[in-house]
């Protein structure tokens, strides 16, 4: 098999890796609040500024300053639900699609305001890997390594500890919980926050690879919309199988053609699949 | 009805005359708000039934490059405008795919028109553009050095738009229209062609999209993907009209007229230092519309209707 092609798709699994995550992100702010982020991607983009600015502005060593990225991603998941989507939790569901749809408005062109439309890169420069005459960019692997620890850590979470199993019980029947003893208020806050956090993560990484420019979630945003549709809106395991579907697509679509014909390929791939199965690939 | 028709055409008269009036500035900002306020229209005869398409930039997109020569292009442009909206739209209706769903495969839809005309650079000069050959005045190439030209065509335009709503709004196609958008099921019940109707009123919409696009193409001379295809666009055009109002004929009008006076004011307001100004205030003022005039908005959509939201009623029974 050609050496290329073989490149390409290890690439695609390991774009795969990061898709996952955001993908998991915006499931589980979709399976508990029942509100589609159409902004997410751009949350990531604010990420990327913070890191940005702290690692080459003011010096931040990079660990913290993702840290920080992190967590000032996790507070503006919460401050989004609180001033956005809380207003809206009752409305119909394309209002609520708008309403987010503002906040991408928002925060994009509100990001070209304060930074410029420049593209900034943070300047670390990670080896390249050569594994047998194949050659593998490390910081791809290191997003697919910590986007699969993300992900098995997320399930964990879910899985073991109180608030986890609460979140899960809130996603399959909110009327009920509430009943249960469960504050709702308080689960959908803490969804945001990891939602934003997961944004945040995904920000790290994609830093490593690419530029910041404002309108970086317009690259992301909708493939990534793509994935959870095809796994099934809320459907997380569906989602994380979907990323590494349509990242091949892309990936070797990329090698066969172009980039952008390789996303347009996704794209046509994701609207026939609406069609054949409207509620995603792995609907019952 | 007579009177008000008096006024009207006496209003259109004083607005027909506006060129020999204003400065070039103001007159290049009214047909950009005609031009703008024609594909509102085009797409608040779909989204006034609540059928929110997020693929309108894809329509324009297609009609913006398919005029190279005009005679030949806008045509074409239409025709293949509204070949996509019926590959786009029957799977759709006929699957029902509806709500949401619907609103993400048109904005795949969007995405797939911009990404090819980027992929596509070797005739469409990719994202750097495309620069149109000026031939001086010509009706077959459609240009116009002078603005006042293409102020007279916008107009027509837009009446064109006005005209189309009122025969929509006017026909038997609207209550079906109208019964569709509260629950498909039972206007498929009482022998509404639900397919039929819902890809006629998408044709139409598409169509004139597309020619909008087309002519917008012609009078700024330059052409970009993002200028008027993606998600970017399809955003605008949504936002716009749902500022202005959806169910009302001028709503979308209103709403061109709304967006482009606050863009251009706060251009010149805070000039050009700030690229990003107008469109931060424009986002915050979208999600302060929808939160606060939820009705307003659902109204305009649904036929000023309260009803409890769907996904509640829904709930339960799953």
């Amino acid at each position: 098999m050609d050496l290329y092609l073989v490149e390409a798709i290890i690439n695609g699994i390991l774009l795969g890796g990061v898709l996952a995550l955001l993908a998991l992100g915006l499931n589980l702010i979709f399976g508990v609040i029942d509100v589609v982020w159409i902004a997410y991607a751009d949350i990531v983009m604010c990420g990327m500024y913070v890191i940005y600015f702290l690692y080459v502005e003011y010096g931040v060593p990079l660990p913290l300053a993702c840290l920080i990225a992190i967590a000032s991603m996790a507070a503006l998941g919460v401050v989004v639900h609180l001033l956005i989507i809380a207003p809206v939790l009752n409305s119909a569901p394309i209002n609520q699609l708008l309403a987010t749809g503002g906040l991408l408005f928002f925060l994009q062109s509100f990001a070209t305001l304060l930074f410029g439309t420049d593209f900034r890169n943070i300047g670390v420069r990670l080896p390249i890997l050569e594994i047998a005459t194949l050659y593998i960019s490390f910081a791809r692997l290191i997003a697919f390594g910590v986007g699969l620890i993300g992900a098995v850590v997320l399930y964990l979470f879910l899985k073991r500890t109180y608030i986890g199993t609460a979140i899960r019980a809130i996603a399959q029947d909110r009327e009920i919980v509430g009943l249960m003893g469960v504050d709702q208020r308080r689960i959908y806050l803490v969804t945001s926050a990891i939602g934003g956090a997961l944004a945040g993560l995904a920000a790290c990484l994609l830093a490593l690879q690419y530029d910041v420019h404002p309108h970086i979630g317009n690259t992301f945003g909708p493939v990534i919309f793509m994935i959870c549709v095809l796994g099934g809106l809320g459907n997380m395991i569906g989602g994380f199988i979907a990323s590494f579907i349509i990242s091949q697509i892309i990936a070797i679509g990329g090698y066969y053609s172009n980039t952008e014909l390789s996303y347009v390929l996704a794209f046509i791939f994701f609207i026939v699949l609406m069609f054949v199965r409207p509620r995603g690939i792995f609907a019952r | 009805m007579s009177i008000s028709r008096m006024v009207m055409l006496v209003g259109l008269a004083m607005f027909i005359a506006v060129p020999a009036f204003v400065p070039p500035y103001f007159l290049h900002l009214l047909i950009q708000i005609l031009l703008w306020a024609f594909i509102y229209t085009a797409w608040a005869l779909m989204g006034r039934f609540g059928f929110v398409s997020f693929g309108h930039g894809a329509f324009m997109g297609v009609g913006a490059y398919y005029e190279i020569t005009p005679g030949i292009g806008i045509p074409l442009g239409i025709a293949l405008s509204m070949l996509l909206a019926v590959v786009i739209g029957y799977p759709c209706f006929r699957l029902k795919v509806v709500e949401h769903y619907f609103a993400l495969v048109t904005l795949a839809l969007s995405q797939v028109v911009l990404l090819s005309l980027v992929a596509a650079r070797d005739v469409t000069g990719g994202s750097l553009g495309f620069t149109q050959r000026a031939v001086g005045h010509s009706w077959y190439a459609l240009q116009f050095p002078e603005k006042s030209y293409f102020y007279g065509i916008s107009i027509v335009l837009w009446l064109i738009g006005l005209y189309v709503w009122q025969r929509i709004d006017h026909s038997i196609s609207r209550e079906a229209l109208e019964a569709i958008s509260e629950d498909e099921d039972a206007a498929a019940a009482i022998g509404i062609d639900v397919l039929r109707e819902k890809l006629r009123v998408t044709l139409i919409s598409a169509a004139l999209t597309a020619l909008g696009g087309a002519i917008f193409a012609q009078y700024m001379m330059y052409l970009n993907p993002e200028t008027v295809s993606g998600i970017a666009v399809s955003l605008q055009i949504v936002f716009a009209v749902i500022a202005g109002g959806a169910y009302s004929m001028l709503g979308p009008t209103v709403g061109s007229l709304l967006t482009l006076s606050l863009t251009e004011g706060l251009r010149v307001w805070f000039g050009t230092n700030f690229i990003g100004a107008a469109n931060t205030i424009y986002g915050i003022l979208l999600i302060l519309c929808i939160i606060f005039m939820p009705q307003g908005i659902v109204g305009a959509l649904r036929g000023l209707k309260l009803r409890p939201s769907r996904t509640k009623a829904a709930a339960p029974a799953e």
